[in-house]
């Protein structure tokens, strides 16, 4: 017991010592998340040699049309948008340890309430007003949806891992529905919702293509960060998340939180879908589901919800899942080899989380 | 026991225990224990939580190794390795909550554990089943699925593997206290029969009527330590009302040796201050692993300590927690300076000065996780001047923090440390700490110096004297009656949820408590 002999050390010092230990503490995470994805890109390198494809060549055109390429960093950054705001989303249920599973749900009534509402409100209210409201309906309506998991996880302690997957594959059926039956243009044969003007979309960044929507995400994401770490009311959540029973000891609404925790999360995933929609698709055809929902759920675990490093992963994300697309046309690679890679790098960083783990153990014992 | 009966006898032992001490961090969970087990007897382990039965019985069954003393296994020191080994060894334990796989069928389980590349030998099974029921005069559906069968039948066929298995001692860990009275009254039988087969059976239990009726010696628990033994003959010499008084003195007694003996200094408890707290009638529903409460009334003055006596899991987890507002009363009122605070929440209880230190330090007290500074201001997230406009300010909460850590004397390597990794003394101060800050009017202690090693516990009581002495209500939940005898004014009894008396802590209040505790009237 070598803390009940450790003397009281004061205060000024505790802070000069701490201050090395959380950089090494840094470079120590860094390490353990570079060094797999290192190792997930090698594993995947194989896996490309195997089938008869060169991988520096796959990795190069992944490179060159999601980073380099003027037209792809574009792309990419404009993908970036949605993502950011479902990755904000997560970090919120998880760090309350809620399993919020059902973004993809969320995320498309978002964008479909969005897309209907967005082009009748352009007609009748100045710009800037409409595209808020349309905002505000695409929150309130995945806001809603995400109700049914959240009672009855706050007051019949139901699972909401099965709750909100289950909602998810209701809330695209739904979203689908609305497409195809309320919302549908009547001016076109497809079956999509009308289409947003150019001109009434958010705008475009300076002289490129690159979505406003990228700045709002990241406000989003960075204003979630600093609202878990350094407010009262994330502190909560975050005593919520770690031990339930703490919060009921000390006095905190444990199911009124919850509830709090279900709302932000789908209100966000739905703002996600409508930041896609009224930024860059301007209308909803039916079928769509890009599942970015479960896609952001690993970079958001590699971050550990982290908002700063959700960003970095986000981006990441991104750049694989454009030049990917890029990459297996030209290679003639199905296209869901960038889901393979992402999940190597998802094994790899587990395994890794593992073995440092025991290492940890087998010192201290 | 004379040293020369013990080692003439020594040879007679299935297994023995010289010395054995078990180590946890901060605590001393069993002391130089010395533990001789015999076929054709029953030897009944007795005390309260916490007295270090659990510990044992890990170490004979092969879960936990002895920090220092050996395990004897036929007069020869054995280690035993793992829960297989004590298997191999015939040590066949039947713990507390029933390991059976529900969904299978009796005879499944008994398999269960047989070589994976072999056929399960049904028939030798039975046959084997129907040779041990038949002289034990009970019966197995061994095609009944386990879920179907009760309790008690589930227990018998827990007791049926170990035999299966060929064992010698078989171990019970509180195998009644999930039982039907008459269940209760059929394991008796069995073990009876069992002991006369030649086995050897150890008998964990709290409950002092049983231990009087089903053993046939008796050992006696306290805190880690084993402070006494009723041999057979004095067993069979003695009455079970002279058994059960002679245990009582044995688990509650005072020992002229104890360390922890403090006298109690005399304070002066004005008895016509207006009370502080007032309890009246306060009832709460049983849940399904929770007894209630029922019409609990006392009142607490200023500066006055009064203690709740009891044997552990009669209700005094509840009692606390419903004052607190944790657990929700049905029908009885509580006042605090004359103000009805039962509708009240648990954060609005707290603001209006009520505080309850938990006994259960990491699982609801703490957030391990979270950083020592953090967990001083648990229960006051928000509120200022830690927290402005909803804003964390780190200084404020880092400069209190540490002058808590000084005053409290939290050894802690440092602020960000994460709390958990505090030794439970340490983790404790923490709690003291956090109740005690200003604003506290009454506080509840629930079993302050539960696990905490000798510093930490004179510490810890010295907190709760001064706090008295400081004109706040204290009331005092323990299961150590050396410490309520040690600090109380009054000590109330409390047995199946309700209070079964209250006792001036004076002379005789010892005798008296502890008749009150075993169900006699004082």
């Amino acid at each position: 017991m070598s803390i009940d002999t450790a003397p009281t050390v004061s205060a000024t010092a505790l802070d000069a010592t701490s201050g090395a230990a959380t950089r090494r503490d840094i470079l120590h995470r860094l390490l353990m998340t570079l060094g797999p994805i290192l190792a997930a890109l090698v594993i995947a390198g194989c896996i490309l040699l195997a089938v008869g494809v060169d991988p520096l060549a796959y990795y190069g055109y992944v490179l060159e049309k999601g980073l380099f390429s003027p037209l792809g960093i574009q792309q990419t950054l404009t993908r970036m948008a949605p993502l950011l705001f479902l990755a904000a989303g997560l970090i919120v249920a998880f760090r309350a340890g809620m399993w919020n599973l059902g973004g993809d749900g969320q995320f498309l009534l978002g964008a479909v309430t969005a897309a209907a509402s967005a082009p009748v409100f352009v007609q009748i209210m100045p710009f800037w007003l409409a595209l808020t409201c349309s905002f505000l309906i695409a929150v309130v309506v995945a806001m809603i949806w995400s109700l049914v998991p959240a009672l009855l996880r706050a007051y019949q302690g139901v699972n909401e891992i099965i709750t909100t997957l289950m909602m998810t594959f209701l809330g695209t059926s739904l979203a689908n529905v609305l497409v195809k039956l309320v919302f549908r243009d009547p001016g076109t044969t497809v079956p999509q919702t009308r289409t947003l003007p150019v001109e009434d979309r958010l705008p475009r960044l300076f002289d490129t293509t690159i979505t406003s929507g990228l700045l709002l995400g990241l406000a989003a994401i960075i204003i979630v960060h600093l609202v878990m770490t350094r407010t009262a009311f994330g502190l909560k959540l975050r005593i919520v998340g770690a031990n339930p029973r703490a919060a009921v000891h000390a006095g905190l609404g444990v199911p009124g939180l919850t509830t709090a925790v279900f709302a932000i999360s789908a209100g966000l995933a739905g703002l996600a879908g409508a930041v896609d929609i009224i930024g860059v698709q301007g209308n909803v055809r039916a079928d769509w589901n890009p599942a970015y929902g479960l896609a952001v759920i690993p970079a958001v675990f590699l971050a550990r919800m982290n908002g700063f490093a959700a960003i970095g992963f986000v981006f990441l994300l991104s750049v694989l899942s454009i030049g990917g697309e890029s990459a297996a046309r030209r290679l003639g690679v199905p296209n869901h080899f960038t889901l393979v890679l992402v999940s190597i790098v998802l094994i790899v960083l587990a395994l890794a989380e593992y073995v440092d783990h025991r290492y940890n153990q087998s010192r201290k014992a | 026991m004379s040293s020369l009966s013990s080692s003439s006898v020594a040879a007679r032992d299935i297994v023995a225990l010289e010395g054995v001490t078990k180590r946890f961090p901060g605590i001393v969970a069993n002391d130089s224990v010395d533990l001789s087990i015999r076929p054709g007897e029953v030897q009944v382990l007795l005390g309260e939580n916490g007295a270090g039965k659990s510990t044992l019985i890990g170490m004979l069954s092969g879960l936990l190794q002895p920090d220092e003393g050996r395990i004897l296994v036929d007069g020869k020191p054995t280690p035993i390795t793992s829960p297989r080994h004590a298997l191999a060894l015939g040590i066949g334990t039947v713990f507390q909550h029933m390991m059976l796989v529900p969904t299978l069928t009796v005879a499944e389980n008994l398999l269960l554990g047989g070589r994976w590349w072999q056929r399960p030998r049904t028939e030798e099974l039975a046959a084997r089943v129907a040779e041990i029921t038949s002289t034990l005069g009970i019966t197995v559906k061994l095609h009944a699925k386990v879920s179907e069968l009760s309790l008690g039948e589930q227990q018998q066929v827990e007791i049926l593997r170990a035999m299966v298995r060929k064992s010698r001692l078989l171990i019970l860990d509180e195998s009644t206290s999930m039982l039907t009275p008459k269940g209760i009254d059929e394991l008796g039988a069995l073990m009876r029969r069992l002991v006369e087969q030649g086995l050897a059976i150890v008998f964990i239990t709290h409950k002092l009527k049983e231990a009087a009726a089903f053993g046939d010696r008796i050992s006696v628990l306290k805190l880690g330590r084993k402070v006494g033994e009723i041999p057979p003959e004095r067993f069979r010499a003695l009455g079970e009302q002279a058994i059960i008084s002679e245990i009582v003195e044995l688990m509650f007694g005072k020992q002229s040796d104890d360390p922890e003996a403090v006298e109690r200094p005399v304070r002066t408890v004005h008895a016509e201050a207006a009370p502080l707290l007032q309890v009246a009638d306060l009832a709460v529903a049983p849940t399904d692993n929770a007894p209630g409460l029922s019409s609990i009334s006392f009142d607490i003055r200023p500066g006055e300590i009064l203690g709740i006596a009891g044997i552990d899991g009669n209700g005094q987890k509840q009692l606390a927690e419903a004052l607190a507002g944790q657990r929700a009363a049905t029908g009885g009122s509580v006042r605090l300076e004359g103000v009805a605070i039962e509708a009240l929440s648990v954060g609005e209880r707290r603001r209006r000065g009520l505080r309850y230190l938990t006994d259960d330090r990491l699982g609801e007290g703490t957030v391990g996780t979270f950083p020592v500074s953090i967990n001083f201001f648990l229960k006051q997230v928000g509120a200022a001047p830690f927290w402005r406009n909803g804003v964390e300010q780190r200084a404020e909460i880092d400069k209190r923090a540490t002058q808590l850590v000084r005053e409290y004397d939290v050894r802690t390597p440092s602020l960000k440390t994460p709390v958990a990794r505090l030794s439970g003394g340490n983790i404790q101060k923490v709690l003291l700490a956090r109740e005690l800050a200003e604003g506290a009017k009454m506080v509840i202690f629930n079993k302050p110096t539960y696990g905490l090693d000798l510093a930490n516990t004179l510490a810890s009581r010295q907190r709760i004297r001064d706090t008295a002495a400081r004109g706040l209500a204290v009331l005092l939940i323990s299961t150590d009656l050396e410490e309520l005898l040690s600090m109380c004014d009054r000590i109330a009894v409390i047995a199946n949820g309700a209070l079964v008396g209250t006792v001036e802590n004076v002379d005789d209040a010892r005798t008296k408590v502890g008749r009150l505790m075993i169900g006699l009237a004082a």
